[in-house]
């Protein structure tokens, strides 16, 4: 049954190009890009029990650094986004030396900050970042002389991305040091006293989220060729955590739904509701008081006292 | 009922040929004209989008929703004053909507963040935003402006001030964003150019919750340039008044600084005060007469910047229409009759220049009270204002883009 849905869901979204309009194919890559984002940023949030509301930083950091190389350096777009990435690593491993030496409030509150200070320095360095004018990008890759110019095609790439995103990112969590790293977040100080480097678990755990955060930037600015200060602001990251606090943080579904609930709330209920802030505030305010747990863990709970027949 | 395979396969491609059939004929017959609107209706922006909104509906209310003998539907959408989301929206209208042109967006990085996605879809747009080089070093093929670049009122007043105001030395302050940096690059030009001095800039952050910082360091000047937007000259003026400053100190403003939108809610602190805009309230022309008191009767207030901006683009767009005799089909057509229009506006005489960038005129306005409110009364014209002033385009295109260091100013006091 389990196989079968799954077969079924990978068919409905790798056909979807032939079926569907030009708006809902972009729809579609927007709600893949945020879903990569969103299960990055799960991986601290669910599986680390670290909640960050700085995530965006990653996201924009590289969405700008691939912008700024291919327009200021003149790279081409493969060693441009090669650059993009390390770069991204290369300071999530940085921001994760500063901000795990909390956790809980502190943690949230280090990353906020961090992301603020990029946040700043996109708004007002604006010899680098131009400013509150935002960079521009010329074009979008031809990887393997495939243009991704139109829309099926760049949702056939974002969904190969998407589909190795999560196939990397569900090994990790489910391999032994995803155990470890549930267990850091259960019980740490009982992981400590069993051997395990817990501080390391979590700046491993960081490094790898912010990979994947500079990957959802890197599909980000070729999908809108423009990056802007927001793209960095805290609402970025907010609307991150929100898609998996929504969906049901620690699961590998949730964060998909989540991200793709938000996007279709934002982009797309709002054109039928004036006020769709405040349908997204009774959405979340729903979720909250039915399934608490989030959407993707919380009808599983539903479902199975359902099927078992007790009330 | 019994259908045998033979009718039923008629039927289906009867019906198919039918479904494939009526578009076109719909299209050649009654399709209506479809606007896409993009403006903000949530978040800091959305006191100026609204109105952008308002004032649209009410030219299409008044036309009994038919430009040109063509009915037209408009589909507005709320960009909510974020880039990526002003892209995602204009998609959805062209995409989903399938509109025939777009009015909007309201900010310049708006503009900006679509800029690329309308050449490539073709789409013709008629811009509120100001952002410069839309219309100059990369001027865009779809993209007319009926309002005004950043720095195209900011090049008369600049004048004015030095010349007819007698002031030799000013100081800019404006919002740090590129609206902002641009509006007081113009200013610095015209200004420096006719004998004045700019002895001090500041760009404060376009939220900071206080001015008092700023206002501490001000120099020792005839005058101070307020190139704000939004609520921000509001609050700074009335800032200004608190510490004391406003009889020290003159105050001139740019097209957004004291809108209609912002000035009832100000006091007599206002009054008296010289801004330059392309568009008053107050401005006597037969149009205007009609629109301003309208909308004044409907929603309370005088229509500013972003009302008369898509009261005067729907008129474009009218005037677009009748030449192409209602057609929107032909885009390339279609386009080059927006550009070529010429037509009376609430704003007065419009007409585009050959980067579609509007030629008309800049008032420059004085703070008075009349019948127990204030207005912007016109007290000069300057007729026919081209993007470039009166440089050359040519020379002024090969010059940089204005920004916060260009035009550099050379009279700064440390």
């Amino acid at each position: 049954m389990r196989t079968v849905l799954l077969l079924l869901t990978a068919v409905v979204l790798a056909s979807l190009p032939l079926f569907a309009g030009t708006f809902y194919i972009n729809l579609a890559s927007q709600i893949l890009i945020a879903a990569i984002f969103a299960l990055s940023l799960n991986l601290l949030v669910g599986y680390a029990g670290l909640t960050s509301l700085g995530h965006a930083s990653f996201l924009g950091f590289a969405a700008y650094a691939s912008a700024w190389a291919s327009t200021n350096l003149g790279l081409g777009f493969a060693p441009a986004a090669l650059l993009s990435i390390t770069t991204t690593t290369l300071m999530a491993a940085c921001f994760g030396l500063i901000a795990l030496r909390a956790t809980g409030l502190g943690f949230l509150m280090i990353t906020l900050a961090l992301s603020q200070v990029l946040w700043g320095l996109a708004y007002r360095w604006a010899s680098l970042t131009n400013g509150d004018n935002g960079l521009t990008l010329a074009g979008r890759p031809a990887p393997f002389g495939i243009a991704l110019d139109g829309a099926g095609a760049y949702y056939w790439f974002t969904l190969a991305v998407f589909a190795a995103a999560f196939t990397l990112m569900a090994v990790f969590v489910s391999s032994a040091f995803g155990s470890a790293l549930k267990g850091t977040r259960d019980q740490p100080r009982r992981m400590a006293a069993l051997g395990y480097n817990v501080w390391l678990i979590r700046w491993i755990t960081f490094v790898y989220a912010g990979f994947w955060g500079g990957v959802a930037g890197l599909l980000y600015v070729y999908y809108h060729r423009y990056i802007h200060p927001t793209s960095l602001s805290i609402t970025t990251s907010a609307e991150g955590l929100l898609g998996v606090i929504a969906g049901g943080s620690g699961t590998l579904g949730g964060p998909v739904i989540g991200a793709g609930l938000l996007v279709l709330l934002k982009n797309y209920a709002s054109a039928y509701i004036e006020r769709w802030n405040m349908l997204l505030g009774f959405v979340f305010l729903f979720i909250v008081l039915v399934i608490p747990e989030g959407i993707v863990p919380g009808v599983r709970r539903l479902l199975s006292r359902k099927g078992s027949g007790k009330p | 009922m019994k259908l045998s395979r033979r009718t039923l396969i008629k039927g289906i491609a009867g019906a198919g040929l039918t479904a494939v059939a009526a578009p076109t004929l719909l299209a050649q017959t009654s399709e209506a004209v479809r606007v896409g609107l993009l403006t903000v209706k949530t978040g800091p922006l959305a006191s100026g989008g609204i109105d952008m909104e308002r004032a649209l509906q009410m030219y299409l209310k008044e036309k009994g929703s038919t430009l040109a003998g063509r009915k037209v539907e408009l589909i507005v959408a709320d960009t909510a004053g974020v880039p990526a989301t002003a892209r995602t929206k204009t998609q959805e209208l062209v995409e989903k909507n399938n509109v025939h042109c777009l009015i909007g967006p309201l900010a310049a990085f708006e503009a900006l963040a679509i800029d690329d996605y309308i050449r490539q879809a073709q789409i013709p747009t008629l811009s509120v935003a100001a952002a410069e080089d839309m219309t100059q070093r990369k001027a865009n093929p779809w993209f007319v402006r009926a309002t005004s670049t950043s720095s195209q009122c900011a090049h008369p007043l600049g004048e004015y001030c030095a010349k007819e105001l007698g002031y030799k030395r000013m100081i800019t302050i404006a919002d740090d964003i590129a609206y902002g940096h641009e509006m007081c690059a113009g200013f610095l030009r015209t200004f420096e150019e006719n004998g004045g001095k700019i002895v001090q800039k500041l760009f404060p952050p376009l939220t900071a919750p206080d001015y008092g910082t700023y206002i501490a360091q001000l120099k020792n000047a005839d005058a101070i340039f307020l190139g704000f937007a939004g609520s921000n000259g509001f609050r700074f003026v009335r800032q200004l008044v608190e510490y004391g400053l406003k009889d020290k100190l003159a105050v001139i403003g740019g097209m957004t600084a004291l809108d209609e939108a912002v000035l009832r809610n100000m006091g007599d602190e206002a009054l008296g005060i010289v801004t330059t805009c392309w568009y008053s309230a107050d401005y006597d022309e037969p149009i205007n007469r009609v629109f301003a008191p309208a909308f004044r009767k409907e929603f309370g207030y005088d229509p500013g910047f972003y009302a008369a901006a898509t009261y005067t683009e729907a008129a474009v767009l009218e005037a677009a229409l009748q030449e192409t005799g209602g057609k929107v089909d032909d885009k390339a057509a279609f386009m080059a009759a927006l550009k070529a229009t010429e037509v009376e506006t609430a704003r007065g005489p419009v007409k585009f220049d050959k980067y579609g960038n509007v030629v008309g005129n800049v008032y420059i306005r004085k703070v008075v009270r009349k019948d127990g409110r204030l207005v912007n009364q016109v007290i000069k014209t300057y007729p026919n204002v081209s993007q470039f002033w009166t440089y050359d385009p040519d020379a002024f295109l090969k010059a940089p883009v204005y920004s916060r260091d260009y035009p550099p100013a050379a009279n700064l006091e440390n």
